[in-house]
């Protein structure tokens, strides 16, 4: 909850460069990934990062192209901040900050094209559609590096249905779905100039500016700044990037372990 | 339910598909406490399904015209994931079906719920069904109570759910997705086994009196095993807790200083 003790002893923390959980500016959380714990979807993660919890599950299906695209599969990643997650989150349609979470992570994975939509041509006007859907299971900030991570892992070990005869084949010896490129993000935040990698739930309470970069082995792909606040220095941009490009590293480990490579 | 035609045989030699007699549940298994968020919460592996369960609350009731100044209100949402089952992506947010579900939860929680010590206030139970292989209201409420036991909001009755039907002239219990499909009956009860009262029931197929009357048998006798699995679970979580003090008392380590 935003009070506003918990918000004064966060920045007089911070004053000292201490984070409310003891960690360093720049230290992500523990991060813990479990593939396939939805077996019936063709693909699933759950990503944890601290107490952050996010499922993701990939189905398949068979739909037409998009006119301008007709030989090209399609890509729709949704998001759900369920209310089970959080008292923040409220039963409804989906809020403006579960829209941007899908859309982000959907940009994260367009940008560094991780799905190769070519291959998912089947024959005219039938292509496979591809969908991502991000379950927020428990809330405790940085819901998009969390998505991201689970998005890409879920993809990672997505089955690749086939179609017969009209049919789609979702069990027994499957192929995997052909994947281009990894991605994963980035999520920092400022409280009173002080730079955060991967805010808590309760810091993300306080945090004036917030942007998330996702980049692949090479580059950036996609960003977003969040939130009013003060804003970004192009050399505090700059400074987040290469944390990026330093810290995904790990993130990257992470996903390839545990797909096996 | 289906056309007779296209049945498959789901009775060989007396058991089922996957082995079970007639009499015999699923394997399950309950972990309380799963979300550090909530006042409650429960995660129910039944079979296939996999089931999340949370509880908010009490709080304050809003918007305030749903408020009761004598007693508390409880709202439910039962909702399955679009990636929960082995066929085509579902479409996210409430249908008619999960509508209906969740009212009779609801009904089930407002008859077990000590409502009248949180006037004016709200309990809110979520059910997420990441995962679903037929009876996922029954294990969902079955989820729920724990979830609720876990909160500490009072409760008279620790209730489960279980689903009892008729494939042909058996009469079975715990019915999995394939035989939902294609069974006679399906009929979702849920138990208070302290009194032994029903509190829920629905019911759509074919059934005798005998037959319902049997399968409500079957329900109270499984009843016995799933409330084990509950209590398990929420002595668990108190048997973890313990073990990690019973060696080192409890410690608090001050953040680094520079």
């Amino acid at each position: 909850m935003k009070t506003t003790i918990t918000g004064e002893y966060i920045k007089e923390m911070l004053g000292k460069d201490i984070r409310e959980d003891a960690r360093k500016l720049l230290e992500y959380r523990d991060i813990v990934l479990k593939l396939g714990t939805i077996p019936n979807a063709e693909g699933s993660a759950e990503a944890n990062i601290g107490n952050t919890k996010v499922l993701a599950g990939v189905k398949l299906g068979v739909g037409e192209p998009m006119p301008d695209k007709p030989n090209e599969g399609n890509l729709m990643t949704s998001a759900e901040l369920l209310p089970l997650a959080s008292e923040q989150f409220d039963i409804g349609p989906p809020s403006p900050e579960a829209i941007e979470l899908a859309r982000v992570t959907d940009r994260g994975i367009r940008a560094a094209n991780v799905v190769d939509l070519s291959k998912l041509f089947i024959e005219k006007d039938k292509v496979w559609n591809v969908f991502i859907d991000i379950y927020v299971l428990n809330y405790d900030g940085n819901l998009f590096d969390a998505s991201t991570l689970a998005a890409q892992a879920a993809l990672s070990s997505c089955r690749m249905p086939k179609y017969e005869n009209e049919v789609v084949i979702r069990e027994g010896g499957l192929g995997k779905l052909q994947l281009n490129n990894m991605v994963t993000s980035c999520t920092f935040g400022t409280i009173v100039n002080k730079i955060l990698l991967d805010p808590s739930g309760n810091e993300s309470l306080f945090i004036d500016s917030r942007l998330t970069i996702a980049n692949d082995e090479k580059n950036i792909r996609a960003m977003q700044k969040g939130l009013g606040g003060v804003g970004f220095l192009p050399k505090e941009v700059d400074m987040m990037m290469d944390i990026t490009l330093e810290r995904s590293k790990d993130l990257r480990n992470i996903i390839k372990k545990s797909i096996g490579e | 339910m289906s056309s007779s035609q296209d049945k498959p045989v789901l009775i060989v030699d007396g058991k089922r598909l996957d082995g079970r007699m007639p009499g015999d549940i699923r394997p399950a298994k309950i972990e309380a406490n799963v979300l550090k968020n909530a006042a409650g919460s429960a995660y129910i592996e039944w079979g296939n399904n996999k089931i999340l369960a949370a509880v908010y609350g009490p709080s304050e009731a809003l918007p305030k015209h749903t408020s009761n100044p004598e007693r508390a209100v409880i709202k439910c949402r039962y909702q399955m994931a679009p990636f929960s089952s082995l066929e085509e992506h579902g479409r996210s947010g409430p249908n008619r079906r999960s509508i209906e579900i969740s009212k009779v939860i609801k009904e089930v929680f407002e008859n077990v719920i000590i409502t009248e010590n949180f006037p004016g206030s709200e309990i809110n139970i979520f059910i997420e069904v990441l995962q679903g292989d037929g009876g996922t209201r029954a294990a969902g409420v079955t989820a729920a109570a724990v979830a609720v036991a876990t909160s500490g909001i009072p409760m008279t009755d620790l209730p489960y759910g279980v689903s009892i039907g008729k494939i042909g002239d058996l009469i079975v219990i715990d019915l999995n997705k394939i035989e939902d499909n294609y069974s006679d009956a399906d009929v979702p009860i849920v138990i208070s086994p302290r009194t032994g009262k029903i509190l829920l029931l629905q019911m759509d197929g074919d059934m005798t009196r005998e037959e319902i009357n049997k399968g409500m048998e079957m329900a109270a006798k499984a009843g016995e095993a799933i409330t084990k699995l509950q209590v398990d679970a929420l002595k668990k979580q108190y048997i973890e807790i313990s073990k990690k003090y019973k060696n080192e008392a409890p410690s608090f380590t001050p953040p680094a200083q520079k």
